[in-house]
């Protein structure tokens, strides 16, 4: 995502919030919304797996493995949110 | 106490979750253990009620040594139809005995042995990497608050804490008691033997202080931090950083969890003669199918390709029996079930290898139901005693971000190891053509004494076969 980031702060909450649900800890505090989280937070599939299911259970949304590439860094998945109508 | 796996010699009781008088069912959950690696959830054998604890909190007994007495339940006699005769909450004193704890009559004796009233218990979640690491600093999990999830206390909640206090005490024991703490003594203060927690009485020994000589905290207990650290090695550097003070304690207390490991691993070596074989297995058409299948399902219903990975191992081992046990004096000796061992990594370092029992037996949707809840169980660092089983076949997996090949160590007595790398794409040839496609390198370590290489090489041919059957697991 550029600087044009129109992803609220809530909706990075969001994401943020569904990481702390897998893999909570000092390595998610210094998380930067740009970094790849599956590789900072080294989540393997069940992680990623817990984590799509928490954050779709918050955020309401759908989320199907086709679009699981675009839940790569917290900047990606709030534009992916947004995009699907969360605010 | 149970035997929590097949290296471990005594546990120590840290909580009772069930009081004399409480009603219990096969597999409801009455105590948690403290193994040199891991906290573990102890589930009870048979239905009836509790009568007696034998063993109170915060003792170590060798395994074998009995744990409560549990009466068959003689008042549930007429069996189902006697239900309303049974009080709705299993937490309400059911029985008249139960009462016992506050009112101490008859079996009072007994009862007094075990100082923990139904329901206090709490024993706080962390991973036994979080707790010691809390250990190392002075500091008992249980002293602090979790906020990582269900309450787990994290690495960042014992920083959290080392930065607001002060660091264990670099000063001699007879420091002043911090400004805030001079008012009335906590009920401990007073009483002829103070009230201290297991683990500082354990420290306090290691450390030859003398308990009654301990300062207690506000509550009136002595914790670990209130005993002072071990003989004064020279002046430590001022106030230090929380990681520079791990470095001596951490060699004194040697990690729980490393030591089981290394242990196990260097047996291991000695005693197993092992070779190893490797596969590619290609995964296009079987990744396909997950991703067709899981397209439909909602994300509780979702199958990762190491669920199916594991799928094919568990069939393999159904098949290639040889491999498939323990040896035993001498002798190979095939397991009835798959019993397959998961080696689950944990995010602060060092793993667990909880047991899925009957894995072959599973389809693959449930298979994965297993999975998730083993990995979720040992990340929270609290295993159930069904968990600890022994294995009759382990897998280590490296994961989607993990190494390409992992060629691991059998876990004695077992017989074999199957270990399987990331799933990465690959070159790959089709007949003459040439591809792109998903491959795993899947590796099998045998042991020589009860198999060779050749049985080891159809083990890995199975998966392959298996993988490439969607009819059989789809």
């Amino acid at each position: 995502m550029t600087s044009a980031d129109p992803a609220t702060d809530a909706v990075r909450t969001l994401v943020r919030d569904g990481l702390a649900h897998v893999a909570p800890g000092p390595e998610l505090d210094t998380l930067r919304d740009t970094d790849d989280f599956r590789d900072v937070l080294e989540l393997d599939s069940l992680d990623f797996l817990a984590f799509v299911e928490h954050l779709s259970g918050t955020a309401g949304v759908r989320i199907d493995e086709d679009d699981y590439p675009r839940l790569r860094t917290v900047a990606s998945a709030a534009a992916f949110l947004t995009a699907a109508g969360v605010r | 106490m149970p035997s929590l796996g097949a290296d471990m010699d005594s546990g120590t009781l840290v909580e009772w979750s069930v009081a004399p008088g409480d009603r219990v069912h096969r597999g409801d959950l009455v105590a948690a253990v403290e193994t040199e690696k891991s906290v573990i959830d102890v589930e009870c054998f048979e239905d009836g009620v509790v009568e007696r604890l034998l063993v109170p909190v915060g003792t170590t007994v060798p395994v074998g040594t009995p744990l409560a007495v549990i009466a068959a339940d003689v008042a549930a006699v007429p069996a189902v139809p006697a239900v309303p005769a049974v009080p709705a909450v299993p937490a309400a004193p059911a029985v008249p005995t139960a009462p016992a704890v506050e009112e101490l009559p008859a079996d009072a004796g007994v009862v007094e042995a075990v100082p923990v009233p139904a329901g206090a218990s709490t024993y706080p979640r962390a991973t036994p990497p979080v707790r010691q690491f809390a250990k190392r600093h002075g500091l008992d999990v249980a002293d602090l608050p979790g906020s990582g999830h269900d309450g787990t206390v994290t690495r960042a909640d014992v920083l959290a804490a080392l930065a607001q206090e002060p660091p264990e005490p670099p000063e001699p024991p007879e420091a002043p008691e911090p400004p805030e703490a001079p008012g009335p003594p906590g009920p401990g203060a007073t009483a002829p033997r103070p009230r201290i927690t297991p683990y500082a009485r354990r420290l306090a020994a290691e450390r030859g202080a003398a308990i009654e000589d301990l300062q207690p905290g506000r509550d009136g207990v002595v914790r670990a931090r209130d005993v002072p650290a071990a003989p004064p090695a020279g002046p430590p550097p001022v106030p230090s950083s929380p990681v520079a003070a791990s470095a001596r304690p951490a060699r004194v207390a040697a990690d729980g969890m490393r030591a089981a490991i290394a242990a196990r691993m260097t047996r291991s070596l000695r005693e197993i003669p092992q070779y190893h074989v490797d596969a590619v297995l290609e995964l296009g058409a079987a990744l396909d199918h997950l991703r067709e299948r899981n397209r439909s399902a909602p994300v509780s219903e979702r199958i990762v390709p190491a669920a199916l990975l594991l799928h094919a191992v568990a069939q393999a081992a159904r098949r290639v029996p040889e491999l498939n046990g323990h040896w035993v004096e001498g002798t190979a000796v095939r397991a009835a079930s798959v019993d397959l061992g998961v080696v689950v990594s944990l995010r602060e370092g060092g793993l667990l290898v909880p047991t899925i029992p009957a894995a072959d037996t599973l389809a693959l949707p449930d298979l994965m139901r297993a999975l998730r809840d083993v990995v979720t169980r040992a990340r929270a660092g609290r295993l159930r005693s069904s968990d600890a089983a022994d294995a009759s076949i382990t897998v280590t997996d490296l994961g989607e971000t993990g190494g390409h090949t992992v060629h691991g160590r059998i876990f004695p007595p077992q017989v074999a190891l199957v270990g399987l790398g990331a799933v990465v794409r690959r070159p790959w040839a089709d007949g003459d053509l040439l591809g792109v496609r998903p491959t795993v390198t899947a590796t099998l370590t045998g042991d020589h004494r009860a198999t060779d290489g050749v049985v080891g090489g159809r083990f890995l041919h199975v998966i392959d076969d298996v993988l490439h059957d969607p009819e059989e697991w789809s």
